[in-house]
């Protein structure tokens, strides 16, 4: 099976370019030359010296003792929490950003919903001198306050969207009309495997260091560079794709991705897209797609504002579609479970996007001699506040 | 004859098309503005289908958009308001939308319905080119439709020529690197596109839009394309002064210059 993308963006029936024509040249610039640069040997210096020195990788990955008790298995967590700005997010950023560079621009504009990607290019911009503006829906600058005040001070000036619901769809409609209006000087770092190709495959690649560190490091502390599963957690599903990239062609590794379920899938406030959606447009690519069935584009909800997104990203429709990976969801309550368990079992506070990933241990079934890998895609102290309510309502 | 073409055709220049937004101001706003257009004397409608993520937008038609979609525009509704339009315009009447509402209603269908309504064309900002030649053009050709595909200051001349082989009746001229709404006048930097394109000699004729919003940048358009295309400032002044016959005559009034 292929799960490469095709030289028109397509994964299968997925991916393409579904663009505005006044946005085409900006793109085909990036199609024509994402390749050669990722390529190219004084890049690849470039990036992993960025890699090592400046993010702090290789991440570890951690054996998880009491965790691994607890679920009766051998658990592994990737640990991109501990990367600079806190996240995987920077993978994808240091990479854009260098890429950038070489297009020669000198505008950066982002989107971000939780402000983790807006942290992580305004991070990268401050790092290379280059302006940085990053639109967030207002309603999410509202909720992630304490990483609006990070841009700023990194230098960034965060543009709040008051357009349709104003959340990360929104802010990412924004920063495509911006890219419209300024078609000759601007990057557009996309945060995730989503929007016209080339970006789904650009961001896959970034990420891709994920899977590539842990065949090294699985090899090193197990014997075997292929675990039995591998989980992470999927909004528009950057850090999954890049988990999952190097194992795609081994079939023996299972793959499972995990959907915010938000207050439950049937309870019509849920971001599942796998779940809930058809195929559709949106963003510049076909993927799926939570819609009504005249085609607009529902609003999700999940607690989590980093999994808060209607699509996702064309590579995991592609391999839901062919089943190589599988698809599950937690609620937000299962994850806000997950994340004091693994506090309490292991002195780790997750992002609460990860602990989606967390929760699927409660619901798979795993023998005590498999490997399970866990993508830690980010750390907790944005989801504080959350926590805290947790903790009053529970009495903890 | 496709009407599109008749028109041009018929008519020289200076030629005046409207966009609005179908279900904006009122949900059933729709045909009573495309008659009282035709008879205030504009030469074209393009009936905008709304989407909730137009990305291509600017805030004027952005809201229009939000509100068609409150009032619970969507495209079944907007093809039974349409049935009987032939009856009263003969004008040439084109939709314009993205395309997820249109593959979500399957574009037989949609193709389908444009014929029996009348329609003569469509733009779809967000189709590709490409992807139209191979997956597209057979279903708006069964169905007479023209494709108008849309061309702007960056795009390079190869492709120029490719536009000016495939779209139908016309090619959307966008008069600058933006979204659409509304200027007071053009740079020499634009004035200087719409002379390298008219030296182009293409077969196709354009129309320019994005940013026409009074007779100064219409006249000015005209000077260099067959016509203009006016969306954003209609739209303004149907929130602000009603869609009633007086206030869509005196606009068109206020634009026109033959």
């Amino acid at each position: 099976m292929d799960f490469e993308v095709n030289p028109k963006g397509f994964y299968g029936e997925f991916g393409g370019a579904f663009i505005p024509e006044m946005l085409y040249p900006n793109v085909m610039e990036l199609q024509r030359n994402y390749l050669n640069i990722l390529h190219d040997a004084y890049f690849q210096q470039e990036y992993r010296k960025l890699l090592k020195d400046y993010v702090g990788r290789p991440s570890p990955l951690y054996f998880a003792p009491r965790l691994s008790g607890f679920y009766q298995t051998r658990i592994f967590l990737k640990r991109e929490d501990l990367n600079h700005t806190g996240a995987h997010k920077i993978n994808n950023t240091i990479g854009q950003i260098l890429v950038a560079k070489r297009l020669g621009k000198t505008r950066i504009i982002a989107e971000t919903g939780a402000g983790q990607h807006g942290v992580a290019t305004a991070t990268v911009c401050a790092l290379m001198g280059l302006k940085c503006i990053v639109y967030m829906g207002k309603i999410d600058a509202e909720r992630q306050a304490p990483n609006v005040l990070r841009m700023k001070m990194l230098g960034a000036e965060v543009v709040p969207v008051y357009s349709g619901n104003m959340t990360l769809k929104d802010a990412t409609n924004e920063a495509i009309r911006d890219w419209i209006n300024h078609p000759a000087d601007t990057h557009y770092i996309i945060g995730s495997v989503v929007g016209p190709h080339p970006y789904p495959d650009l961001v896959t690649r970034l990420q891709a260091i994920i899977s590539e560190e842990m065949k090294r490091q699985l090899r090193e502390q197990t014997g075997n560079e292929n675990p039995g599963f591998i989980i992470a957690c999927v909004g528009g599903g950057s850090n999954a794709a890049g988990a999952f990239y190097h194992y795609l062609d081994n079939p023996e590794v299972r793959l499972i991705a995990v959907e915010a379920a938000g207050k439950g899938i049937d309870s019509g406030e849920s971001a599942a897209t796998m779940a809930l959606g058809h195929p559709g447009i949106l963003h510049g690519s076909r993927t799926m797609l939570m819609q009504t069935e005249d085609g607009q584009i529902t609003e999700p909800y999940s607690l989590s504002a980093g999994l808060d997104y209607p699509g996702i990203g064309p590579i995991h429709s592609h391999l839901f579609k062919t089943g190589r990976a599988v698809y599950e969801n937690a609620t937000d309550e299962e994850s806000l479970e997950a994340a004091f368990r693994l506090t309490r079992l292991e002195g780790i506070i997750p992002a609460l996007e990860s602990a989606h990933a967390l929760a699927f241990l409660d619901k798979g079934r795993f023998k005590p001699d498999d490997v399970v890998v866990i993508i830690l895609s980010g750390r907790g102290d944005k989801d504080m506040d959350t926590y805290i309510r947790y903790m009053e309502k529970h009495d903890m | 004859m496709n009407r599109i073409d008749q028109l041009f055709k018929d008519k020289p220049g200076n030629i005046l098309s409207l966009y609005f937004t179908a279900g904006h101001p009122a949900l059933n706003s729709t045909t009573g503005i495309i008659k009282t257009l035709a008879r205030a004397g504009a030469d074209m409608v393009e009936i905008g289908i709304p989407f909730s993520d137009p990305m291509a937008d600017g805030p004027v038609i952005q809201q229009s958009s939000d509100k068609a979609l409150k009032n619970g525009m969507s495209l079944s509704i907007l093809f039974r308001q349409l049935r009987d339009i032939r009856n009263e315009v003969t004008i040439p009447l084109l939709m314009m939308g993205y395309l997820n509402p249109v593959m979500q209603f399957g574009l037989d269908n949609f193709c389908r319905n444009c014929m029996e309504t009348g329609i003569d064309g469509v733009i779809l900002p967000d189709l590709p080119l490409d992807l139209y030649l191979e997956e597209y053009r057979e279903t708006m050709k069964k169905y007479e439709l023209h494709p108008v595909f849309l061309m702007s200051p960056q795009t390079d001349n190869d492709r120029i020529r490719l536009i000016d082989q495939t779209s139908g009746g016309f090619i959307y001229m966008v008069s600058s690197s933006s979204t659409t709404g509304t200027r007071d006048s053009f740079s020499p930097e634009q004035i200087g596109y719409f002379e390298r394109i008219n030296g182009m000699n293409l077969k196709t004729p354009r129309l320019i839009g994005f940013g026409i919003s009074s007779r100064e940048t219409f006249s000015m358009a005209c000077k260099y394309a067959r016509g203009a295309i006016i969306g954003s400032a209609f739209i303004k002044m149907l929130d602000s002064k009603g869609d009633d016959e007086a206030s869509i005559r005196s606009f068109i009034q206020s634009i026109r210059i033959g």
